[in-house]
């Protein structure tokens, strides 16, 4: 094998070939990568810090394990982004809040052991909405982090920045977090594939809580199967983390194969209106007639509680919130207010200083929506929604095998476009938290362009521990869509 | 359901241990009654004898065995502590001992 012409756009399994031909080095990919970052970082904004001492040394590690004839494991110097809600002894984990900037975690989350143990090179950590709450990434207290398709536009949220960076390939694979939707969601707005896992399929050790019953860990890569060769770092059960599933993880690269012929898809009706944008519902419509051509049936399936999602969402997803930052106080970690008084004024001080708009928008709506009076109302019923729309999904799995749709109702919209209405800004993210409510696996690829160049992601769900299906069809389709995707301008194309 | 009112603004804000000015006050009345409108809908729906899901997945205890294992030390207990004496977290005065 022959030195590849650029080290800047391989993938995970390309880097697996030239390292192991002995035609770079793992030290050569991260000093290119670390290049890149300081090339194009100022425009994206995608990185919150950026470890380049420490990346070369896991690089160096990697170098020696391989020039030993030792295998340096299936991440071998593949440069990786973490999202900074992962906590990390390595620099600061601050959830790209005020609340916790300095905090240095006195250990590593599992994933991110598991992913140096796997021979992965960290970059460093990726930006994100305060605590993951949002839909865009604005509501970081460092940074915007802008979409590399269009520098106007948003990277979606709240993983953006780890969106971001596998678009501008200022890395090759991050991790993410999706409690609603923050890692699908974003990864279709920036034109890469990222999955949320079912609900216990990896440990959330060390991954700060925003919900607990929807948050789950994911990869986001520039192909499918990347996305394979991550999952199989980071599934499996974690005696830290007591949600973890006591599953066998099956080898999910053996998913990467072009077969649908005994595949069922289903179109939930209610996603298919009016409401969906036309170029969008254009581009999924293209996606189904390539998997269609492959010999994948097709039927119309139902979600008769699809309305109610967004509405049961925000009730579960703040009620927990309100109780998960409740720890926020000052007292063993993070910011403390400097001004005086006793230790109420010091929490409501710290806690009033320390959190941004949106953060205490949440607070303050879980903590209504838990308190006396409210509780049956709002929080008790949001549950017994949340059984109704978990039992549409199974219903309709009954039908089919996996379910397609768009993973944003439009492509990336404009900074500051939406900041104005959390409403609204809510509203967005109908097609992704279905998903979390129902703990299934979903995922999102790229399916082309708009006509301002933007990013279209098309959205697979499957049955719960299901995800080798999804990856199937995925791959499938990737490799029958019959076009590639390139690379984004980073601003050359704005308009 | 009833309108979020004023009252009920400080009341949750006393609650999350938040001190809002009138003005964030004001806007979160607003932003919080649209939200809450919003979640009325859920009302829409019948959900007499729908149980509610209390866990994400179907899991029983999980146990481990009763033995001592490593854990966090002091040190790195309090190595992000805002204030400390080097044993314990240092918070202002709590009670009156006068």
């Amino acid at each position: 094998m022959t030195m590849p012409k650029t080290l800047n756009n391989l993938t995970a399994h390309q880097i697996h070939d030239v390292l192991r031909a002995g035609s770079v080095t793992a030290t050569e990919i991260a000093e290119a990568y670390f290049k890149r970052i300081a090339e194009v970082d100022p425009k994206v904004l995608a990185y919150v810090d950026v470890w380049r001492e420490f990346g070369l040394a896991q690089a160096a590690k990697v170098d020696e394990t391989v020039r030993r004839g030792d295998d340096p494991g299936p991440l071998a110097g593949v440069p990786i982004g973490l999202k900074d809600v992962l906590c990390t002894r390595q620099g600061y984990t601050t959830c790209c809040s005020k609340i916790l900037k300095g905090y240095r975690s006195p250990f590593d989350a599992t994933v991110v052991q598991r992913l140096e143990s796997a021979g992965g090179v960290f970059l460093g950590k990726l930006n994100m909405d305060e605590f993951a709450m949002g839909s865009s990434t604005e509501n970081s207290s460092v940074q915007v982090t802008r979409n590399p398709w269009n520098l106007k536009c948003v990277p979606g949220g709240s993983s953006g920045g780890s969106a971001a960076a596998v678009a501008a390939d200022e890395c090759v694979i991050s991790l993410g977090s999706d409690t609603g939707g923050s890692i699908r969601q974003p990864a279709a707005l920036c034109g890469c594939v990222g999955m949320k896992p079912t609900y216990g399929r990896v440990s959330r050790y060390g991954l700060v809580a925003f919900a607990s019953s929807l948050d789950q860990i994911g990869p986001f890569s520039k192909d499918v199967e990347d996305l394979a060769i991550a999952l199989n770092v980071i599934c499996g059960k974690d005696p830290h983390d007591s949600t973890s599933a006591d599953l066998p993880v099956p080898d999910f690269t053996k998913s990467l194969r072009q077969d649908v012929a005994d595949i069922t898809i289903g179109l939930p009706k209610e996603y298919y209106t009016d409401a969906l944008n036309a170029e969008m519902r254009e581009k999924i419509e293209a996606a189904i007639a390539v998997l269609q051509k492959l010999g994948a049936k097709v039927v119309e399936v139902s979600l008769p509680h699809t309305d109610y999602a967004i509405a049961c969402y925000y009730i579960i997803c703040t009620a927990e919130a309100s109780a998960n930052l409740a720890r926020f106080d000052g007292v063993r970690y993070g910011y403390r207010s400097p001004s005086s008084g006793d230790v109420h004024d010091m929490y409501s001080n710290t806690k009033t200083e320390g959190f941004g708009p949106e953060v205490k928008r949440r607070i303050m709506l879980g903590t209504y929506v838990l308190s006396s009076g409210y509780y049956d109302a709002y929080y008790l019923k949001a549950q017994k929604v949340r059984s109704l729309i978990r039992r549409d999904f199974l219903d309709a799995f009954d039908k089919c095998d996996v379910i397609l749709a768009p993973t944003s109702p439009t492509a990336a919209f404009e900074i500051g476009e939406k900041t104005d209405d959390p409403l609204e800004m809510y509203l967005s993210d109908i097609y992704t938290i279905s998903v979390n409510l129902a703990t299934i696996p979903g995922m999102s690829m790229p399916c082309g362009l708009t006509k301002r160049g933007l990013p279209a992601g098309l959205q697979i769900m499957a049955k719960p521990f299901n995800e080798e299906t999804m990856l199937r069809v995925a791959y499938s389709y990737e490799k029958n869509r019959g076009f590639e995707m390139g690379a984004p301008p980073i601003g050359a194309r704005a308009r | 359901m009833a309108k979020i009112t004023r009252e009920d603004v400080a009341y949750v804000a006393s609650l999350a241990q938040l001190s809002l000015t009138p003005e964030v006050q004001e806007r979160l009345l607003k932003e919080m009654g649209d939200i809450l409108q919003y979640m009325d809908k859920l009302n829409e729906l019948d959900t007499a004898g729908i149980e509610p899901t209390m866990h994400a997945l179907a899991m029983t205890n999980v146990f481990r065995d009763d033995v001592v294992g490593p854990s966090l030390d002091r040190e790195h207990a309090l190595m992000n502590a805002p204030k400390t004496d080097g044993e314990y977290f240092l918070v202002p005065k709590i009670l009156d001992t006068e």
